[in-house]
This record gives structure tokens, sequence and C-alpha cells, in this order.
């Protein structure tokens, strides 16, 4: 079988020197396919995204995609490889207007006629925005900035997608709604990296998943054994 | 008489304004309150001096003296504000950095070129004044007003006309995500202390010609000046540094011409505790300021 797109080996990250948050974290991710990292409120899963994205620098390990080692790169040079992450809570701009922040997405791209087509593509998927393209972002809904901040991100047009939480702290219509988006990416063939506090939705939709525990990664699997693994449905999935 | 009055405010108002832009522009993109601001102006002022009297036309001295300018500040960004910036410290820490490395550089610059008051070359720019339907206007004056009206504009354009100033709002808001959209903040935060530092630089040169005044602290009198105009029009905002420039500019002059000049250095001081006391954001300004 081929190398994974993105492939990490014993990734160590911490915040500061007395803590790490993150120890010795392997994974793999495959072209095509949608892994989900699933685990307990500060278990370490967000920081393992950042610590892909470059946001934060690894201690240890290697993050190794497309064959690149990109650990210790900065987030903007690891953006520019195609790696390109949805942050927790949208992290929309929100003095910015929808349009703004949709051409922030495509900041990389000097091509008008390319950035238009994108433009296009993202507001065909989310119909939403394209009602309000002059309005401040601030002023959305949770949900409706959380299609922004996606759309933000296909605008990139990603060779790879780490969507950190994009349920969280939506009202049901619009979780329904998120997780459509996401199936909808994986039929298109979208590689993608998603964390997830509602391991249930998460693991629906995944191949394969991680789960995982204080930091470490405590177990992996096609997500469909994951959903069947006693531990698993006692701590996540509400058994 | 009224008229005169009007037009000399609306030469110092311009200064202000000028000084201001670039002190604004730093705390508008980066949130840092940067004290070394005033010292830049000194650089520039000195730099186009030392030009001039090696034969160098005021032109050419005057965007050469703003390039000094803007790259000392580049330098003392990187230096110092940088690895802040890195540790997302607070804009109280930036104040204090700022503060002592301003100690130290005047310092250097009173040890190495004294306080004595130095005067650019006789007849590096046209003194002469032309009358105006009864106003006096010299060249000098003409140069600052259209100055900072040109460079006002040019920033303006350049933060919400561009996609550039798109980059740098988005780095003012939130950094991280701006990286991840593959922004390179560092080449950003340069770009900012280039354009900052220069602003400052080029209204040193100007000051200069106008006064015909140059000495290492003319940019600490100006910083404190500045301070009152920044908070005035509120901190960080572009149009707020023209706007209020110009009424302490004007107000400076008319209480010059009318009160007693005297009085005039706490106008702008009397203003900054007004402007904190009724309306502390300032004219133009947004409080609080996000920033995680």
């Amino acid at each position: 079988m081929s190398e994974p797109l993105l492939s990490v080996s014993g990734l160590t990250l911490g915040y500061d020197a007395a803590t790490q948050a993150v120890t010795g974290v392997s994974l793999e991710v495959r072209e095509g396919t949608v892994v989900t990292l699933i685990g307990a409120n500060g278990a370490g899963k967000t920081t393992i995204l950042r610590g892909l994205s470059g946001l934060l620098h690894p201690r240890a390990g290697t993050v190794r995609f497309r064959g690149q080692d990109i650990a210790g790169l900065p987030a903007h040079r690891i953006a520019a490889l195609g790696v390109v992450q949805v942050p927790e809570g949208r992290q929309v701009f929100a003095n910015m207007t929808i349009a703004e922040n949709l051409r922030m997405g495509a900041w990389l791209l000097k091509d008008a006629a390319e950035e238009a087509r994108r433009r296009d593509l993202v507001l065909a998927r989310f119909p939403r925005l394209a009602e309000r393209l002059g309005q401040q972002a601030g002023l959305l809904s949770g949900g409706e900035q959380q299609m922004l901040a996606m759309g933000r991100a296909m605008m990139a047009n990603p060779r790879m997608l780490l969507l950190d939480e994009p349920s969280m702290g939506l009202a049901p219509l619009f979780v329904e709604e998120i997780f459509r988006i996401v199936a909808e990416l994986k039929k298109e063939g979208r590689t993608i990296l998603l964390v997830e506090q509602n391991a249930q939705a998460a693991l629906d939709i995944a191949d394969h998943a991680y789960v995982l525990q204080s930091g470490r990664i405590e177990l992996s699997g096609p997500a469909g054994e994951i959903a069947r693994n006693e531990k698993v449905v006692a701590a996540y999935l509400g058994g | 008489m009224l008229a005169q009055q009007l037009f000399n405010g609306l030469v110092v108002g311009s200064i202000y304004a000028l000084f201001a832009l670039g002190f604004t522009l730093m705390f508008g993109v980066l949130g840092v309150v940067n004290l070394t601001h005033g010292f830049y102006l000194s650089i520039g002022a000195f730099v186009a001096l030392y030009a001039t009297q090696h034969g160098v036309a005021i032109w050419l001295a005057l965007p050469l003296a703003a390039l000094a300018s803007g790259v000392i500040a580049i330098v003392v960004d990187g230096l110092l504000l940088t690895p802040l910036r890195r540790a997302k410290a607070s804009e109280l820490a930036s104040l204090m950095v700022t503060l002592g490395a301003t100690l130290l550089l005047y310092s250097i610059a009173n040890a190495a070129l004294s306080t004595d008051i130095r005067r650019f070359p006789p007849g590096v720019i046209d003194g002469s004044a032309i009358d105006l339907a009864g106003v006096r206007v010299t060249l000098t004056q003409c140069l600052i007003v259209a100055s900072a009206a040109g460079l006002v504009a040019a920033l303006l354009w350049l933060m919400n006309g561009s996609r550039l100033g798109m980059g740098l709002r988005a780095l003012a808001e939130r950094p991280d995500t701006a990286a991840l959209m593959g922004v390179n903040a560092g080449a950003l935060v340069r770009l900012v202390s280039l354009i900052s530092g220069g602003l400052a630089g080029a209204c040193g040169v100007l000051i200069g010609l106008n006064y015909n005044a140059i000495q290492p602290y003319m940019g600490e009198v100006m910083m404190l000046k500045g301070f009152a105009v920044i908070i005035l029009g509120g901190l960080g905002d572009i149009r707020g540094a023209l706007v209020a420039g110009l009424i302490v500019g004007l107000l400076e002059t008319l209480t010059a011409g009318y009160v007693a000049s005297s009085v005039k250095d706490g106008v702008g001081f009397a203003l900054l505790v007004l402007t904190l006391w009724i309306r502390p954001s300032g004219l133009f300004g947004r409080i609080a300021v996000k920033r995680a």
C-alpha cells in the first residue's frame, strides 16, 4: 500500500515547560479517508491539531505530510502545503465581512479567476452565506459562523482538512447540517482529520478512529469496530 | 489674522497627524504601544540633516530619512517586540519594554550627538513665503499639509481597499487564524514597522524644516504630544489620528494666538484628560479591543 498522506509518529506537545499535553502520539491518515480523533474534554485532541497545523511546535516526534517532515514548520508554511485547519470555536474574522472572510481563505491564491470559481463552489454549498456576503461575520449565528469557517477553509482547496470540534455548541439542526457537509466532502474524496466530542456522529462518518485519553492514544482501528468496543461504548457513546 | 492662525493650525495639526498615523497603525495591527516611535522621528531628522550637509537634495533626503527610520523600526521590532508577540504578552509589556528601550536609545543619541540644536544648511528648501489672500504660506508648510493628506489617503486605501490591508486586518483580529490561512505574520509585521517608522522619520524631517531646529530629544517632545493626539483620536484608528491631530493643532495655535502662548502646550494634555474622562475609547476608537 502507498504511503499515507499524513503520518505522525511519536508526537509530543505541551504548552509550558511543566506540563506535557500530548505524549508520543502516532497516527496515520490515508488520502481520501476520514479519520476521527475522539476522547474526553482535555484529552489533547485540539492540542494535536494545533501541533499538526504548526500553531504549536512539537517537542518531539515527526509529522510527515506527502513524505515531507513538517514538524516545526511555521503555520503559514504548513497552510501553503495544503493542510488547512478549521479551528475550534470557528474563529471567523468578526470585524470583517463574509466576503472578506472567504477571500482570506484564498490568501495564498494569486489567481482571481480561480478564486471566483472556488467562491462559487463554496456559496453553492453554503447558500446561507451567499445571501449575506456584505455582512459582518460577527453578526452570524454560531452555526452560520461554523459554515463560514468551513467555507473559508474550502477556499484554500486543501489537500487535507483538519476539523476541530465543528459541531461544538451548535443547535441540533446545525449539528446535523455540519455532519451532512462533512459526509458530502468525504464523498467528494476529501481527506479529513476530524476531532469531535460527538463521538457517535464522528464514528458514523469516519473510516478510521483513534481514541485519545490523557494525551495518549488508547485505542485505534476501523471506525465501525471502535464504535462496538465495550470500553468506548461505556465511556463515550453513553452505553 | 484668523485665517493665518487657522492655516498655521492646519500645518501643526498635519505634523501631529503624520506622527500619530504610524503609532496608531502599529497599535491597530500589532497591538503594540511603541514608545520608541518618537526616537524614529529624531533619527529621520538627523539622517536628513547629514544627507543635506553632504549635498543631497532635500527631495532625496526626505525619502532616505523615512527609509532609514523604517529600517531601524524593523530592527527594534525584531529584537524587542517579536519575542513578546511570540509569548503572547500583554500590551502593557510592550509599553514597558519600549519605555526602557527609548530611555537607552536617547541616552546613546545624546552621548553621541549632544543636545546642541542643529540647523539644515541654508537654502536647503526655498524659505520664501507667498501671500495667498492675506495668508503667508511657505513651501515647507505646503509640503507638510500635502504629505499628511496624501499619506492618510494612502493608508486608508491600504487598510480598507487593498488585499494586503485585508491580511493586516485579519492579522490584527486573529493572528493564529490568519496564520492558518497562510498569512506570513513576520513579513507583515516588518512591513507595518517599515511604514510606521518611515512615517515618523518623514515627520521628523518636516518638523526640522518647519522650525529649522534639530536635536536628539525632538522626538520625545513629539511623543508626549502625539500620545495625547492618539488617545483623543482613538488608539488604532487612522481617521482618528488625522482628525485628532488637526483638532489639537488648531486649538494649540488658536490658544497661542488669542490666549497666551505659554498655555499652548497644555491644550493637548487637557484634551487627553478630558477624553479619558468622557470617552476613553477616543473619537473613533473601539474600546476593549478583543484579543484572546
